[in-house]
């Protein structure tokens, strides 16, 4: 009867295999391959590593409510096209482009918390549908490179990879998400809005008949994904050189993935930020790894989809022991 | 009686926090009606659920027909002629009577579900029941009692052996109780083996042949239903266990004020034209058989279902209560009957869920006061007495009654004075129940005003100030305590049914 119980602090512990699952993972790439030991291919890990990272933040809260977003890939595409069509064909300033961007990214959070919140719909189609809207809307604007080198406003680069006169790169985004991690965490432990997260996750008509306003903080976990996804869409095209209208779908799953494999329960109720920074950290490592040790981009589908279903198996029986 | 068809040997049985069944013994002879008795939370229906197949037991042997027997699911357990009838009612609510019954064992004709076929063999089994239903009818369009009767005769229409009713009466009238037994005797006659789970004294006196009691997860004993008297079975059932006493008369004065009044509230087809008074410090018990609209009733009230029309004043002041939230707000706490579903947030710690109605309190900025927190719900912990080793376990690692404790303690910390109590003993073994008892009547020494629903009668006697009675979602009778007798109750209860 003591073995069955289950010990909340001992759920926790899935953040720390996570991180000792991605120390290993890097440490076996780096005695596996001669190239993937040298610092740019670490540099170039991290910097294409910080949109998904800050994707999979965001999504945690929707998918700790019981739901998921699948719109933030396509949207993150749309977020950074309209942004950048203003900068670049408009004459904004960046700045501009970069808070259009965000507060593009939280409206459409905001119409997928209400979809699913006060209309009721399940998040998988109402953000499925929100998806397919966002990649239409990010295709009526032309494939956008963002300014880079001397141009005006290529300063926002430095934002998440400062390079120096000598062509050294430092990727200081890695401290955007560390703050990232550690205020969303606090959010998430310390706060109404994730304490309501979680509660609504693990049962929501019971949260509801105890007078919390369900509506609202459901709206808010979606928003909270949106406002990521708006940031997130800064780091892709600070990143990626043209950011190419249509594509962005797939994404989403890459940080969704990363949430799962953080232990964040697919069923809601259960999750933390750390955990989900370690698991988005696993699935960026495999998809730039794999590549170093001959294996193509297919085998990083392959194999994430099959880390995904191993984490989705290990929370379906941490649950099962939890009922009865 | 024949010979022995079924016999459980130490049969024990473990959830997290709960020993539900410590080496239970029973046995079923053919042709025989065994009655299964115990208070809430005893062990019966988890009994008769590792009989059944749906749980599967720790340890212990279970007999049939000679042979030892292990099922995985009521599938099985159903193939080799052992059937229950629940008491939940497990019906597909738009699909028709006959579509229930023979659901997946559907008659086909080719590849298509011959429908026609399934009405027919449907009439002949009600009319061999002696049951008056119209096969093609929706199951959602009939009355609680009559989806109760297709349930049974669903059970019958398997070839069977042994037949546990786990309490079939709760939602039956008593005509429909006069055709149940009348079955059950046919089925006696027929040499088959049937388990009776009941909590109504008076049934099981009239329709069982031996009575096996159970108390807190453990056998007690089996006696002829002829030779022992209610009294015996009684003490057998409670044994230990010395109940609050039941109220002889009302503990409020006669000028308590009225601390909620409810006028003329309509919300659907289960609450029509309710009005009801509230006295401060008062326990006012609903009664009623399953059904009635006396859930239906609270959740109006508390806004968690939408209604028509009414009023409801709280204090002498009309308040418009659109929500949940604003129920909370005017200091109406709610604990439902189904405290899985509606009142606990099971992978959430204690402190977690006593502060969910009022986390605005334990906020300092943004943040939440933990310490705060921990403190109110540890001076809460000591109050109710909840049994646990921290107040930051997760409440799914209590037992049922603790369970109830922790809802109890969501609406303390937010100091309701208005209390809902949905079934509040339902599913938690006897010592909880009595601490749950002294707990409300506690409650009401401080002022707290209590709306009770309940299904046991004597639990309704026991503990209620003012009784008031509802049938088919309309309020038939309100009777003092000093005036209250269990036939009365249950004259009005089933006034309203044709």
């Amino acid at each position: 009867m003591k073995k069955s119980k289950v010990d909340l602090k001992k759920l926790g512990t899935q953040k720390y295999i996570v991180l000792i699952v991605l120390i290993a993972l890097y440490i076996f790439f780096c005695i596996a391959s001669k190239t993937f030991r040298k610092p740019t291919t670490l540099i170039s890990l991290l910097d294409m590593s910080f949109y998904y990272v800050i994707m999979a933040i965001g999504v945690a809260f929707p998918i700790m409510t019981g739901g998921v977003d699948l719109s933030i890939g396509t949207g993150v595409i749309c977020y950074a096209l309209f942004g950048g069509t203003l900068v670049r064909n408009m004459g904004a300033p960046v700045w501009v482009g970069i808070l259009v961007a965000i507060i593009f990214g939280v409206g459409i959070g905001l119409l997928n918390g209400i979809l699913v919140a006060v209309m009721n719909l399940p998040p998988f189609l109402a953000t499925l549908c929100t998806s397919m809207i966002t990649r239409g809307l990010g295709s009526m604007c032309k494939a956008t490179p963002w300014p880079t080198g001397q141009q005006d406003g290529a300063w926002f680069h430095n934002i998440f990879k400062i390079t120096l006169a000598d062509n050294t790169k430092i990727p200081v985004g890695f401290l955007i998400v560390v703050a990232a991690a550690l205020i969303m965490g606090y959010v998430l432990n310390h706060t109404r809005v994730g304490r309501y997260t979680l509660a609504i996750g693990s049962n929501k008509e019971a949260t509801m008949l105890s007078g919390v306003n369900v509506k609202f903080y459901h709206i808010m976990a979606y928003v909270i994904c949106g406002l990521f996804a708006g940031m997130a869409s800064i780091a892709y095209a600070s990143a990626i050189p043209t950011v190419q209208p249509g594509t962005g779908a797939g994404m989403e799953l890459d940080a969704i993935g990363g949430a799962i494999v953080g232990g964040v329960s697919t069923a809601g109720g259960i999750g933390t930020i750390g955990g989900t920074v370690f698991g988005a950290y696993v699935i960026c490592l495999l998809k730039v790894g794999l590549p170093f040790i001959g294996l193509q981009a297919y085998w990083q589908q392959i194999i994430t989809g099959i880390i995904l279903i191993g984490a989705v198996m290990i929370d379906i029986v941490k649950k099962r022991r939890a009922q009865f | 009686m024949g010979e022995e068809i079924l016999r459980m040997e130490k049969i024990d049985k473990s959830f997290p926090g709960v020993h539900a069944l410590d080496h239970v013994d029973f046995d079923l002879k053919r042709g025989e009606v065994h009655a299964l008795m115990g208070e809430n939370g005893a062990g019966k229906s988890t009994l008769m659920k590792v009989l059944t197949g749906i749980y599967q037991k720790d340890s212990g042997k279970i007999t049939y027909q000679g042979r030892e027997v292990n099922y995985h699911s009521t599938r099985e357990a159903q193939a080799d002629g052992i059937v229950i009838v629940h008491q939940e009612l497990n019906m597909v609510g738009d699909l028709t009577v006959a579509q229930n019954i023979f659901i997946g064992r559907e008659f086909m004709h080719g590849p298509t579900i011959d429908d026609k076929k399934m009405i027919m063999e449907s009439r002949k089994l009600f009319e061999r029941l002696k049951i008056d239903i119209d096969p093609s009818a929706r199951m959602k369009d009939l009355t609680v009692g009559k989806q109760q009767m297709c349930e049974i005769a669903k059970a019958i229409s398997h070839e069977c052996k042994v037949i546990v009713f786990d309490e079939p009466s709760a939602a039956l009238t008593e005509k429909e109780i006069d055709d149940l037994f009348a079955i059950i005797r046919d089925l006696r006659k027929q040499d088959l083996g049937i388990i009776y789970i009941s909590h109504r004294m008076d049934e099981i006196k009239v329709i069982t042949d031996r009575v096996t009691v159970m108390r807190d997860g453990t056998y007690v004993g089996t006696l002829i239903t002829k030779d022992c008297s209610k009294e015996d079975i009684i003490k057998m059932m409670v044994g230990r266990v010395i109940y609050e006493q039941p109220k002889e008369k009302s503990l409020v004065p006669d000028d308590a004020p009225v601390v909620l009044k409810v006028e003329n509230l309509n919300a659907g087809r289960m609450v029509q034209d309710v009005s009801f008074e509230l006295h401060k410090g008062e326990i006012l018990g609903f009664s009623g058989l399953m059904g009635a609209g006396r859930t239906e009733t609270a959740r109006a009230i508390f806004g968690a279902d939408p209604k028509q029309s009414g009023k409801i004043y709280i204090n002498g002041t009309e308040v418009d209560i659109k929500s949940p939230q604003d129920a909370v707000k005017h200091g109406i706490g709610y604990l439902s009957e189904d405290r899985k579903r509606y009142g606990i947030v099971v992978q959430k710690t204690i402190i977690e869920n006593s502060t969910l109605a009022c986390l605005e309190e334990y906020m300092s900025g943004i943040s939440i006061n933990k310490s705060k927190e921990k403190k109110a719900t540890e001076k809460v912990i000591d109050e109710l007495n909840i049994k646990t080793p921290s107040s930051d376990q997760p409440v799914v690692n209590l037992s049922g009654g603790n369970q109830q404790k922790v809802v109890i303690a969501k609406w303390l910390v937010k100091n309701c004075d208005i209390l809902i109590f949905d079934e509040p003993t339902r599913g938690i073994d006897v010592g909880a129940k009595n601490e749950i008892y002294k707990l409300m009547n506690s409650l009401a020494a401080q002022g707290k005003s209590i709306i009770m629903i309940s299904s046991e009668m004597t639990e309704i006697l026991r503990m209620s100030d003012r009784i008031v009675i509802m049938c088919e979602g309309r309020v038939t009778g309100e009777i003092k305590i000093e005036d209250a007798t269990q036939e009365m109750i249950m004259n009005k209860a089933t006034r309203n049914i044709k």
